[in-house]
């Protein structure tokens, strides 16, 4: 629902101190990597900033990023944020229900047409004409397009939206494909996991509100300052894998000792993401603190990478098949040669020209 | 079929079998058979690498007889072997290869390079690609019944002038005996003392023996060649000979070829196995003296060495009895650097020391054995093979070296108790 | 392909691929050379030649009297890079699972840090043998295309395993991709290459001491 008031406004009749605020800024500072002087302007600018106009679009989706950014025990970081934007259209989250809910969403992008941020999370179905997800008899296809078009950027939240996810995993029966693959003509920040860190949702959110602009991507459209490691370099574990130490099972000694899950099937290696940092509900822990291996849930196809207990290193197909088939023609070829140089030896033998006197005397070479 | 380049190529496929396939796919270009070779360690030219000699060959096993060789060959990447490169080839394969074995040993991989050498060349001889010398020799073997040409008549002289020197009758095709001796024509020509050596020897020790008139020549010229046609009718005139008078063994004398054609080829060469055994001169005096029926009384004093013939030590099989044999009559006797089965090559066996062309080569690379026997400071060196004896006297007296060359049977009839 | 995509390639059909390449290849070589069969040898023999044969295929790893002296390089050299090469191949934990997951048993692994140092070792020693091609006279000699194909196909994997893990070249998704398909092609390769000689070598060694061991000759 549109909405005049500043953010600062919007605070100050919500009871927020100043204090909580200034908090809020300088922790988002800190985690965008941006320098601590900027505390002061993102406080100063937020306050005085309309509240940004959000449109969050929910598709083939669990609603796992939506708990993510909710579940909160106290006021905190996240939940700041919601005082801070206008969340327009949220299909959990708002009152509104049925017509009045489609209204807000095209209200609010006639209000603020070219200036709304659209939050995507889930996967969009193509298959059938995307009949498997539909929202007021639109295929979230149709309503995709038509809510980016004025949008002045897209953040794609979680692995379905950013990558297709989990509806795209094999088979992908209902042909779920990403933000990224239909909307080609805006801005999009990729904001993978599954589901995200809600810290990450919302610096990505504060970067824009702050500075206008969307934080610097990877070749994956991640935003580098939380996707530019993996979880591997930055693991408080690695020293147990640079030292050769590996837990073999979920409760043997390594395992109680806290050793590397390289072994289990961890993909901390070859997954980008800010879990071994920035960590989980407020910095308590993270899936290998805990004693599990990373899925690799903020990487494309994870679904499909192989089984989440078997190391990255292992073969992700079998090779039986394709082994006994090389196997049998390699046999095969490999005996018709084989007698073949056989029948051409035992012709050569008839062929053989017998060494006498007379023909070494005959001459012939030197 | 009547091209050279045609009959080399029909022979290289008759030969290669599957460990010559296993050598060709297992060699990994090394080169650590160049560091085995005299022919290359004494003139550091690397086209001596012995598996490179074997080049011909092996272009004939890929293209012929591999998938991947037959592939190219119908994609028009690869050619058959030409005349001249068997004519290029040629001295490669029998001015700079003695056929030692030293390479077999050496290789990583384990390949055995002169069995491929031996099998090459009958390809090479069937193109009519030989040393003159060689073939002139075969020839004479052939038709004559010796390399060197000598006939019954010369042999039969050196009998009387032995039985003269020595007072014992040389038994001559004596049926039941137990042993036939045979003799290298270079014997009968330059060591005739060998024949009442061991007819004295024999004697002391009660050893049933004979000589034959149809099979008195050991060399086989066939081997050195490398025809096997010619080897195997070498063999059989002694198979005939020893199955005529029904002797229970045939003794190989000292003459290095003579031992690997009889002892390992001849049941191959032939296609049956003997119903006789085969033993060296050396072997025999060993078991002699195992026996305690080789009495010898002296030592022989100086210092001395003992020079392993290839064809009897590391191709033969014969490393212990010749020095049992030294370690009873010599008191003074010293190994060389890299003795036994790792010995180095007089530079003339293969068929070398027939071939003139080769004359050159064979005695630049006489500076090894030199430098073996400088390092001793010895004297005297003794080895058992005619042939060998021949080319270490001519390698010294190039060199400009006071060593004598001795026989060891000679040796031990010397020092054959009264 | 992006980075990920190409993992996943590599991991599933392109190591389907290059397996199945690999075994037919394999057992095409092998069956046409075993089918060109070997004489029976009717000589009398002084020993049984299976013993001696055995005892080469071990024993040949042994450098001849005077050889090390010879060409020092090419037996260190040659005997660090295997050594370097199936150390690191063998011993290193991700390389362990990746075996297990196609012959369903594992072993011990080595600590990383020390695979690490083989693997550098490894490499120079690689590039120390290739350089050796080039200016020694016999190995100069002796080399042609076959050997410098075989030194590549060798080399990338040992380059690529070592940039992956030092987080060197492009992002480590991308260079553990590399690395597997490195490894894919030296599958590929090996076939119609010289290098064969790591399975016929048992056969070749085999061979040499039986042909001398029935001579009762110890090689």
């Amino acid at each position: 629902m549109a909405n005049n008031e500043t953010v600062g406004e919007t605070l100050a009749s919500r009871g927020v101190s100043r204090r909580s605020f200034l908090k809020f800024c300088a922790t988002m500072t800190s985690l965008l990597a941006l320098p601590p002087g900027m505390a002061e302007v993102m406080a100063e600018t937020l306050a005085r900033t309309r509240r940004q106009s959000v449109i969050w679009l929910s598709f083939q989706e669990c609603t796992g990023c939506t708990e993510s950014l909710t579940r909160s025990h106290s006021p905190t970081l996240e939940s700041l944020l919601f005082d801070a934007i206008s969340l327009d259209y949220h299909h959990t989250l708002q009152a509104a229900a049925g017509d009045a809910a489609e209204r807000a969403r095209t209200t609010a992008m006639k209000d603020n047409a070219g200036k709304y941020l659209v939050i995507v999370d889930g996967s969009i179905p193509l298959k059938d004409g995307g009949v498997y997800s539909t929202i007021a008899g639109h295929s979230n296809l149709d309503m995709l397009k038509e809510t980016a078009a004025g949008a002045a950027a897209i953040i794609a939240v979680g692995t379905c939206a950013t990558y297709g996810g989990l509806p795209h995993a094999k088979p992908n029966p209902t042909g779920a494909v990403a933000v990224s693959d239909i909307i080609k003509d805006k801005p999009i920040v990729n904001v993978p996991g599954c589901p995200p860190i809600a810290t990450v949702m919302t610096g990505v959110v504060a970067h824009f509100l702050t500075l206008g602009t969307l934080p610097e991507l990877d070749s994956l459209g991640r935003p580098k300052v939380f996707f530019g490691d993996t979880i591997h370099d930055r693991c408080y574990r690695r020293p147990f894998y640079d030292q050769g130490k590996f837990a073999k099972t979920f409760d043997d000694e390594g395992a109680r000792n806290g050793w590397c899950l390289y072994e289990l099937g961890c993909k901390g290696p070859t997954t980008h993401n800010a879990c071994a940092t920035v960590k989980w509900n407020g910095g308590v822990s993270f899936p290998i603190e805990s004693g599990h291996p990373c899925l690799g849930c903020s990487e494309p196809n994870f679904w499909d990478a192989g089984s989440f207990y078997q190391a990255l290193s292992t073969k992700t197909l079998p090779l039986s098949a394709h082994a006994g088939a090389a196997l049998a023609i390699g046999a095969t070829v490999g005996a018709a040669v084989g007698l073949a140089s056989r029948a051409k030896k035992k012709a050569a033998v008839g062929k053989h020209a017998r060494v006498t006197a007379d023909e070494l005397e005959k001459g012939g070479g030197a | 079929m009547s091209t050279p380049a045609e009959r080399a190529t029909n022979a290289f496929l008759e030969q290669i079998d599957r460990p010559i396939a296993t050598f060709f796919e297992s060699c990994v270009h090394c080169g650590m058979c160049a560091h085995a070779c005299l022919f290359y360690t004494e003139t550091g030219d690397p086209q001596y690498t012995p598996i490179h000699k074997l080049e011909p060959m092996r272009r004939v096993w890929e293209r012929e007889y591999t998938l991947f060789g037959k592939v190219k060959k119908w994609l028009g990447l690869s050619k058959p072997v030409s005349e001249a490169e068997l004519k290029a080839w040629e001295p490669l394969v029998y001015d700079s290869c003695s056929m030692c074995g030293r390479c077999s040993l050496i290789c990583p991989v384990g390949n055995d390079i002169v069995y491929m050498v031996r099998k090459m060349r009958e390809g090479f001889v069937a193109a009519g690609f030989a040393p003159d010398g060689l073939k002139e020799a075969a020839i004479r073997s052939l038709r004559i019944g010796s390399p060197m040409g000598v006939t019954l008549q010369a042999l039969t002289a050196q009998i009387g002038h032995a039985e003269k020197e020595t007072g014992l009758t040389i038994p001559l095709d004596q049926e039941g005996a137990d042993y036939l001796f045979l003799m290298s024509s270079n014997e009968i020509m330059q060591f005739p003392e060998i024949l009442g050596a061991v007819a004295k020897i024999f004697a002391k020790a009660g050893v049933s023996w004979t000589l034959c008139s149809t099979a008195f020549e050991a060399t086989n010229s066939g081997l050195q060649i490398g025809s096997s046609d010619i080897a195997a009718e070498l063999v059989q005139r002694i198979v005939a000979g020893a199955e005529k008078l029904k002797v229970k063994t045939v003794i190989s004398p000292e003459c290095g070829h003579a031992y690997t054609a009889l002892r390992w080829e001849g049941p191959n060469l032939i296609k049956r196995p003997y119903p006789f055994k085969v033993l060296h001169i050396l072997e025999v005096l060993d078991d002699l003296r195992a026996a305690g029926k080789l009495q010898i009384e002296g030592m022989e004093e100086t210092t001395l060495t003992f020079h392993d013939p290839c064809q009897l030590v590391r191709r033969g099989g014969v490393v212990e009895p010749p020095r049992n044999l030294l370690r009873m009559v010599a008191s003074n006797f010293v190994e060389m650097e890299d003795p036994g089965i790792h010995n180095w090559c007089c530079g003339g066996g293969g068929g070398v020391s027939s071939n003139e062309r080769a004359d050159p080569l064979r005695l630049k690379v006489f500076s090894r054995k030199k430098h073996q026997l400088d390092k001793l400071g010895v004297s005297t060196v003794v080895t058992a093979c005619s042939n060998c004896r021949n080319m270490l006297e001519e390698g010294l007296e190039h060199n400009h070296m006071q060593v004598n060359v001795v026989s060891l049977t000679e040796m031990l009839a010397e020092h054959l108790k009264a | 392909m992006s980075g990920p995509e190409l993992l996943l390639w590599a991991r599933g059909p392109g190591l389907q691929f290059a397996v199945a390449i690999f075994l037919f290849g394999l057992l095409v070589r092998f069956v046409e050379l075993w089918l060109l069969g070997r004489k029976t040898d009717l000589s009398e023999a002084r020993a049984h030649p299976m013993g001696p044969g055995l005892r080469t295929v071990l024993s040949r790893s042994v450098p001849m009297p005077g050889a090390l002296k010879h060409a020092p390089l090419v037996f260190l050299g040659g005997y660090i890079f295997h050594f370097g090469f199936l150390v690191t191949l063998l011993f290193y934990v991700p390389h362990i699972h990746f075996l297990r997951s196609i012959l369903g048993f594992g072993w011990p692994g080595l600590p990383p840090f020390l695979i690490d140092v083989l693997g550098l070792v490894t490499i120079a020693t690689l590039i120390a043998l290739l350089v050796q091609r080039f200016t020694d006279p016999v190995r100069r000699f002796l080399t042609r295309t076959d050997d410098y194909v075989a030194w590549t196909v060798t080399f990338l994997p040992l380059l690529s395993g070592y940039a992956a893990f030092h987080r060197l070249g492009t992002d480590y998704t991308t260079m553990l991709a590399l690395h597997i398909l490195s490894v894919e092609l030296l599958l590929i390769v090996i076939p119609f290459t010289k290098l064969m000689h790591m399975f016929t070598f048992m056969l070749a060694r085999w061979y040499n001491g039986a042909i001398a061991g029935r001579k009762g000759v110890r090689v």
